[in-house]
C-alpha cells in the first residue's frame, strides 16, 4: 500500500490529480474498518489529517463553511446552535472514540445510504464543495449522492467542505437501530423547519439506494401548517405527513430491517418530528 | 515503502519505520512492546483498543500507525505513577470493575477522557461516556459504580451529583 500525506491543501490536490486512484482518509473510521475487514485493499491511500485548512470553519456570506475535516465532536461543540440537526446526527455517530477522529466530509465521501450526517445535510438544503487541481465546484447536496456509496466526485476531486445556512427554524434527528452506540443505522429521518420562507425539509437515511429527501411530504405539510397562529397541524394531517414521508423511501429487505419495517419506522420518525419540531416552533421561534 | 514515525508515547519518545499498513495498535504492542492495548474486534466495534492521541480517546485499531506521526499517546501503561495505581485504576480494583479483565484498559482509557471532560458525571452520563466499549463479561454495573468512585477521588470529594447504580439503561 502506497501511502500519501500531503501537509497543505495545494499539495494534496496536486496529488490526487496524479494518483486518482488514491483513496482520501480523514479520521478513518470507514476505511479502516473495511480495510481490516479485508473488503477494500486500497493500492494508495491520501492521509488528509495534516492538511489544516480541511479542519477549519468559518461564515461565508450567511453560510456557515465546515472544512470537511471538522470532527463530529467538533460539530457538537462548536456548531451545535447554527446547524442542530447535525450536531443531533452526530450524538449518535459511533462513539466518543469515533466521534473524535470521524469526520462530516468522510462521511459524505463514503456515501454510504446509512451514513447518519446525510439525512440532516439533506433537511439543510447543504452544498457540498469538491476541489481538483483544476478548479472548485459546488454540488447541492441532493444531486450529491448518485448511487450506494457513490458519490458525485470525480475522480481528481476531493471534498474540501460542506456549507449550511445556519438553523432558522427547528430541526430534528431521529434514528432507529439495535443500540444507541455503534451501530449502522436501520433506518432514520431528519427534519428542518425554516420558519422564514416557510419551508420543511427532510432527509430518508438508510432506506434506499441513497439518502434522499421526501419532497411531496415536504410541499403537502408546508400547506397545512399555520406558520401565523402555530397552532398544531390535524391529525390527518400530521399521519399523512408520515405517510408520505415513507412513500419516498425506496427500503430493501436487508441483514438490518425489512423493507417494510423501514417503511412503517419512517412514518413513525417522521410523525414523531413533525410533532417535535412544531412544539419548538410554538415555543421558541421568532 | 517504509515511513517514519516518530511518536511520544507515555512520554517516551520513539522513532522507527513502519510499512504505512501498519495499524496503531499493532504498532504499540508489537513495535513499540506495550501489550497492554488489547485487540478485541479490529473492527472498531469493542473499544479494547482505546488510546489517547493529543488527549483524545480513539480506537487504535481504526489508525494507521504513520497517522500518528508527530503525536503524543497515551496508553494504559501511561496511567500509574510508579508502584501507585491511577485512581480510575484503584477504582477499577475496589469496585471489582472486572471480570475477565480483557476490556479493562480500554475501558479506563475511555473513562479517564470521559472524566477529564466531565469531572462529575451522572450516572447516565457514564454510561453514554463508556457507549463505544464493550465488556462481554456483562460487569457494566460495576464498571460504572468505579468511575463514579473514581471521579470522587480525582476531585477530593465524596458529595456529587452521581448516584449508585441501580442496574442497566
Amino acid at each position: 500500500m502506497n501511502f500519501l500525506q500531503p501537509s497543505t491543501w495545494a499539495e494534496a490536490l496536486a496529488m490526487k490529480a496524479a494518483h486518482p486512484e488514491a483513496l482520501p482518509i480523514a479520521g478513518g473510521t470507514d476505511v479502516l474498518v473495511e480495510i481490516n475487514l479485508d473488503h477494500n485493499r486500497p493500492d494508495t491511500v491520501m492521509d488528509l489529517t495534516r492538511v489544516a485548512d480541511l479542519a477549519e470553519w468559518a461564515t461565508e456570506d450567511g453560510l456557515v463553511r465546515v472544512g470537511a475535516g471538522v470532527t463530529y465532536t467538533r460539530i457538537i461543540d462548536e456548531l451545535g446552535d447554527r446547524m442542530p440537526g447535525l450536531a443531533m446526527a452526530s450524538r449518535t455517530v459511533g462513539s466518543p472514540q469515533i466521534r473524535n477522529r470521524g469526520t462530516v466530509g468522510g462521511n459524505l465521501g463514503t456515501a454510504s445510504p446509512a451514513g447518519d450526517a446525510h439525512p440532516p445535510l439533506l433537511a439543510s438544503d447543504a452544498l457540498v464543495e469538491l476541489a481538483s487541481a483544476s478548479g472548485t465546484r459546488r454540488v447541492p447536496v441532493r444531486d450529491f449522492f448518485t448511487g450506494p456509496k457513490r458519490n458525485a466526485a470525480r475522480k481528481d476531486e476531493l471534498i474540501a467542505a460542506f456549507l449550511i445556512e445556519p438553523a432558522t427554524g427547528p430541526q430534528t434527528f431521529s434514528k432507529v437501530g439495535t443500540r444507541n452506540a455503534m451501530v449502522i443505522a436501520v433506518c432514520s429521518f431528519a427534519l428542518a423547519l425554516d420558519a422564514g420562507r416557510r419551508r420543511v425539509r427532510t432527509g430518508i437515511g438508510s432506506a434506499g439506494p441513497t439518502p434522499l429527501p421526501a419532497p411531496e411530504a415536504e410541499q403537502f405539510i408546508e400547506g397545512e401548517l399555520d406558520w401565523d397562529g402555530r397552532q398544531p397541524p390535524s391529525d390527518a394531517a400530521v399521519a399523512r405527513f408520515g405517510e408520505l414521508a415513507a412513500a419516498a423511501a425506496k427500503p430493501i429487505d436487508d441483514v438490518r430491517g425489512t423493507a417494510a419495517y423501514r417503511r412503517h419506522a419512517l412514518s413513525v420518525m417522521a410523525r414523531r418530528s413533525l410533532g417535535w419540531a412544531w412544539q419548538d416552533y410554538r415555543v421558541g421561534w421568532a | 515503502m517504509k515511513h517514519k514515525v516518530a511518536v511520544t508515547v507515555n512520554g517516551h519518545k520513539h522513532e522507527h519505520e513502519v510499512e504505512p499498513r501498519l495499524l496503531l495498535v499493532h504498532y504499540l504492542r508489537d513495535v513499540v512492546g506495550l501489550t497492554g492495548t488489547h485487540i478485541g474486534c479490529d473492527t472498531s466495534q469493542c473499544g479494547a483498543c482505546t488510546i489517547h492521541v493529543d488527549g483524545k480517546a480513539v480506537k487504535s485499531c481504526t489508525m494507521f500507525a504513520v497517522q500518528a506521526d508527530g503525536r503524543s499517546l497515551t496508553t494504559i501503561e501511561g496511567m500509574a505513577k510508579g508502584d501507585e495505581l491511577h485512581p480510575i485504576q484503584q477504582a477499577f480494583w475496589d469496585e471489582h470493575g472486572l471480570q475477565c479483565g480483557y476490556c479493562t484498559p480500554g475501558f479506563i482509557m475511555a473513562a479517564a477522557y470521559l472524566l477529564e471532560q466531565n469531572p462529575n458525571p451522572t450516572e447516565d452520563e457514564i454510561r453514554k461516556g463508556l457507549e463505544g466499549n464493550l465488556c462481554r463479561c456483562t460487569g457494566y454495573v460495576n464498571i460504572v459504580k468505579a468511575v463514579q468512585t473514581a471521579a470522587k477521588t480525582m476531585s477530593g470529594t465524596t458529595a456529587g451529583k452521581t448516584q449508585v447504580a441501580a442496574g442497566g439503561n
